[in-house]
C-alpha cells in the first residue's frame, strides 16, 4: 500500500483560492516550483514564460492560470522522439548509463522484457564488472524477462564484454542488445574515459547508423541532474533519458532544466522495482501526474 | 551554476565597507545570495526561509568586531550559523555496555546501504572491533549475494538465507548467530524502500521491535534533492533514527540535503561516503560540508581577504 500526496494538489488551491492574479501568486508559484526541484533559474523562466502568455492570452481569472502553466511547462519538455529507437531491421543497440544506483540495471531488466514480450531477440551485456554482484543481478534480470546474457568475470575489461555482446548480437540475429555500464560519478575522470572507450567500440560497430544512448536519472536527484546530463551527453552522445523512482513523492523537476539545457527527451519513466513497472514518457500524462 | 558565493560577497560588501553596522539595508542583497546559493544546493526551500530569516536576525544591529569589516562580519555569521546547524550534537557511533552493538542501515532504494554496512564493517575492523554483518534485503535480485562478496573481500563473516521470505526472521538468526560467535558490532543491511511503502515501512519496525538496535542510520544518497525532508521525517517517524550517513560525497554535489534533514530531523550526520571502495568511508565534519554547500572553498581564508 502506498499512500501519496501530491506536492502540486496545493497548485490548484493557490489559483482557486484567489480572486487576482498579482506578484504575490507568482511569487508562491516559485515556491511550490523550488519544491520540486526545478531548480532556481528553471523556475523564473517557467514563471517568466508564464507571465507572458497570460498577458498574451488577456487571462484575468486566477483559475484559468493553472491550464495555461501546464502547457507552459509541457512546452518545455521535448516531445519530439520519445520512443526508443528499436524497430530498425538488424541489431539495434541500447547503451545505458548513469551515476551510481539510479537504476540502470532495473531498467535493462524492464526495457528486455518489454522487448522480449514484443517477440524480439534479445541480449544484454553486463558490461559493470566492478560493482559486487553486479553480473548476478543482471543475470537474474536475464531470467526474469527471457533476454540472453553475456558476461565475463567480475573485475576484467568492461570493453570486452561489451565488444563480445556485440558480436553475439550479430551471431545470434538478436534484434536488440541492450549494454549495462557500471555506475559511475560524472566527475570521475578516468571512469569517464573508460566509458567513452566503450562508446566508441559501439561506434566502430555501427558506423554510419544510429544508436540509443540513455542516461538514467534518479528522480529523487536535486540540482546535480543538470551537471550528470551535461557529462554523459558530452561523454557519450545521448539520446534520451529515463527518469526512475517516480513512484515515490519526489517529482523529478530537475528534467525541466536538463530538457532546457540538452533539448533531448526522457523516452521512459521508472514506477517501481517490479518489471512491468516502467512506463513510456508521455508529456501530457507527465505533466499531470506532477499536477495531481 | 553559481558562482563562488565568497566572490559575490565580497562585490556586496565592498559598498559598506565604511559602515560599522551591518543593517536591513546593507545585508539585503547578501540575504538574497545566500538564499539562492542555499536553494542551488538543494537545501529544502522552507529550510532555507527560516535560516535566512534567522541569520537576518542575528545579523542586524551587530556591531562590526575590532578588526573585521561587516562583510567579513556576515560571512562570519553564516558560516558559523550553518556549522552549529549541521554539527551540535553528538555525532559517535553508539557502543553497547554489554554484548554487541546492533546497527540497522534503512533508507531509500541505492542510496548505498550495502556498500556502506561493509564500509563500517571494515572501519570497525580496523579500530579493534569484531563485526558481523546481516543480509536481510529479501527483494532486490542478488542482493545477498553483493553482501556476501563484500564481506569475503573484508573478512567478516556473513550471515543471510537464501531464498528466504522473512526479513525479520533472518535478523533474529542473524544476531544469535553473531552473538554465539561473539562479534562486538552486528550490522543489519535491510532492503531499500519508499518511505510511503507501508508494508516495507511496517518491516522495518518490525526488525526494529524484534532485535532492537542501539543504533539505527538512515543512508542517504547526497545528490537527493528537495524530497529529503519527507524521507527522512518518515523514516525517523518510524523508526526513531540516531543518525544520518550521507553517501557519494565524491561527486560534485553540493549536498545541501544535509541541512534539510538535520533541520527536520535534529539526528546528527554521523558518516559519509566517499567513493565506491571499501576504504571510502570518513567521519562526518560539519566545517567542512558548510564550505561546500555555500560554493566558498575555505571560508576562513576568505575572511582574510575581504
Ligand atoms: N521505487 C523504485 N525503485 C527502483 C526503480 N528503479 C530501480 N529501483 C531500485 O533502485 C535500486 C538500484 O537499482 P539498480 O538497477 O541496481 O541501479 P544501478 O543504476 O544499476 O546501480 P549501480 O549499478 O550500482 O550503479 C534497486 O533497489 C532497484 O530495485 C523505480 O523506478 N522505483
Ligand atoms: N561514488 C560513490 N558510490 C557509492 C558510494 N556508496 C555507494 N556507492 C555506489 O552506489 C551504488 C548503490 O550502492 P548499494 O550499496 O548497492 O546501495 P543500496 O542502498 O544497498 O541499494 P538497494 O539495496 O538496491 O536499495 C553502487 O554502485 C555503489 O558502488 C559512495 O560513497 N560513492
Ligand atoms: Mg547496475
Ligand atoms: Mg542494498
Amino acid at each position: 500500500v502506498k499512500t501519496r500526496e501530491g506536492l502540486f494538489g496545493k497548485m490548484k488551491t493557490l489559483f482557486s483560492g484567489r480572486s487576482v492574479i498579482d506578484d504575490e501568486m507568482y511569487e508562491e508559484l516559485e515556491d511550490l516550483l523550488i519544491q520540486s526541484d526545478i531548480g532556481m533559474d528553471m523556475t523564473l523562466k517557467i514563471v517568466g514564460e508564464l507571465e507572458k502568455e497570460v498577458k498574451k492570452r488577456g487571462i484575468k481569472d486566477p483559475n484559468l492560470v493553472y491550464d495555461v502553466l501546464k502547457d507552459v511547462m509541457e512546452g518545455f519538455l521535448i516531445a519530439e522522439g520519445t520512443e526508443l529507437e528499436v524497430n530498425k531491421p538488424g541489431m539495434n543497440i541500447v547503451l545505458v548509463v548513469g551515476v551510481n544506483g539510479v537504476g540502470k540495471t532495473t531498467t535493462i531488466g524492464k526495457l528486455a522484457a518489454k522487448f522480449v514480450k514484443e517477440g524480439k531477440k534479445v541480449v544484454i551485456g553486463a558490461g559493470d564488472t566492478f560493482r559486487a554482484a553486479a553480473i548476478e543481478q543482471l543475470e537474474e534480470w536475464a531470467d526474469r524477462s527471457g533476454a540472453d546474457i553475456i558476461k565475463h568475470e567480475q573485475g576484467s575489461d568492461p570493453g570486452a564484454v561489451v565488444f563480445d555482446t556485440l558480436k553475439a548480437g550479430k551471431n545470434r540475429n538478436a534484434d536488440v542488445v541492450i549494454i549495462d555500464t557500471a555506475g559511475r560519478l560524472h566527475n570521475k575522470n578516468n571512469l569517464m574515459k573508460e566509458l567513452e572507450k566503450i562508446n566508441i567500440i559501439i561506434k566502430k560497430h555501427v558506423g554510419d547508423t544510429s544508436y540509443e544512448s540513455l542516461l538514467v536519472i534518479d528522480g529523487t536527484t536535486g540540482q546535480n541532474g543538470l551537471s550528470q546530463a551535461k557529462v554523459f551527453n558530452e561523454v557519450t552522445q545521448l539520446s534520451g533519458f529515463v527518469v526512475t523512482k517516480l513512484d515515490g513523492t519526489a517529482k523529478g523537476g530537475i528534467v525541466f532544466a536538463i530538457s532546457e539545457e540538452l533539448k533531448k527527451p526522457i523516452k521512459f519513466i521508472g514506477v517501481g522495482e517490479g518489471i512491468e513497472d516502467l512506463r513510456e514518457f508521455k508529456s501530457k500524462e507527465y505533466i499531470d501526474a506532477i499536477f495531481e | 551554476m553559481l558562482d563562488n558565493l565568497g566572490s559575490k560577497f565580497q562585490g556586496i560588501f565592498k559598498k559598506v565597507r565604511g559602515h560599522g553596522k551591518l543593517t536591513e539595508d546593507n545585508i539585503k542583497a547578501a540575504l538574497k545570495e545566500v538564499r539562492l546559493s542555499l536553494l542551488e544546493a538543494d537545501v529544502n526551500y522552507r529550510v532555507v526561509k527560516d535560516f535566512v530569516n534567522k541569520i537576518k536576525e542575528k545579523a542586524v544591529g551587530e556591531n562590526t568586531l575590532s578588526g573585521i569589516n561587516p562583510g567579513q562580519q556576515f560571512i562570519k555569521i553564516v558560516n558559523d550559523e550553518l556549522t552549529e546547524l549541521l554539527g551540535g550534537t553528538n555525532a559517535r557511533l553508539t557502543k553497547a555496555h554489554r554484548g554487541p552493538t546492533i546497527i540497522m542501515l534503512a533508507g531509500l532504494q541505492g542510496a548505498g546501504k550495502t556498500t556502506f554496512a561493509a564500509k563500517l564493517a571494515k572501519y570497525l575492523k580496523k579500530n579493534g572491533e569484531k563485526p558481523f554483518l546481516v543480509g536481510a534485503d529479501i527483494y532486490r535480485p542478488a542482493a545477498m549475494k553483493q553482501l556476501q562478496v563484500l564481506g569475503d573481500q573484508i573478512g567478516v563473516p556473513v550471515y543471510y538465507e537464501e531464498g528466504s521470505k522473512d526479513a525479520v526472521n533472518i535478523c533474529e538468526t542473524g544476531v544469535k548467530k553473531a552473538r554465539a560467535e561473539e562479534a562486538t558490532y552486528i550490522i543489519l543491511d535491510t532492503a531499500g524502500r519508499l518511505h510511503i511503502d507501508e508494508n516495507l515501512m511496517e518491516e522495518l519496525n518490525q526488525i526494529r521491535k524484534k532485535v532492537r538496535p542501539q543504533e539505527i542510520l538512515l543512508v542517504v544518497d547526497a545528490m537527493i534533492g528537495q524530497d529529503a525532508v519527507n524521507l527522512a521525517s518518515s523514516f525517523n517517524e518510524t523508526l526513531n533514527i540516531d543518525g544520518v550517513v550521507l553517501t557519494k560525497l565524491d561527486g560534485d554535489t553540493r549536498g545541501g540535503s544535509a541541512l534539510s534533514i538535520k533541520a527536520v530531523v535534529g539526528k546528527p550526520i554521523k558518516f559519509i561516503g566517499v567513493g565506491e571502495k571499501l576504504e571510502d568511508i570518513e567521519l562526518f565534519h560539519p566545517e567542512r560540508l558548510v564550505s561546500r554547500i555555500l560554493g566558498m572553498g575555505d571560508v576562513v581564508s576568505l575572511v582574510e581577504k575581504a
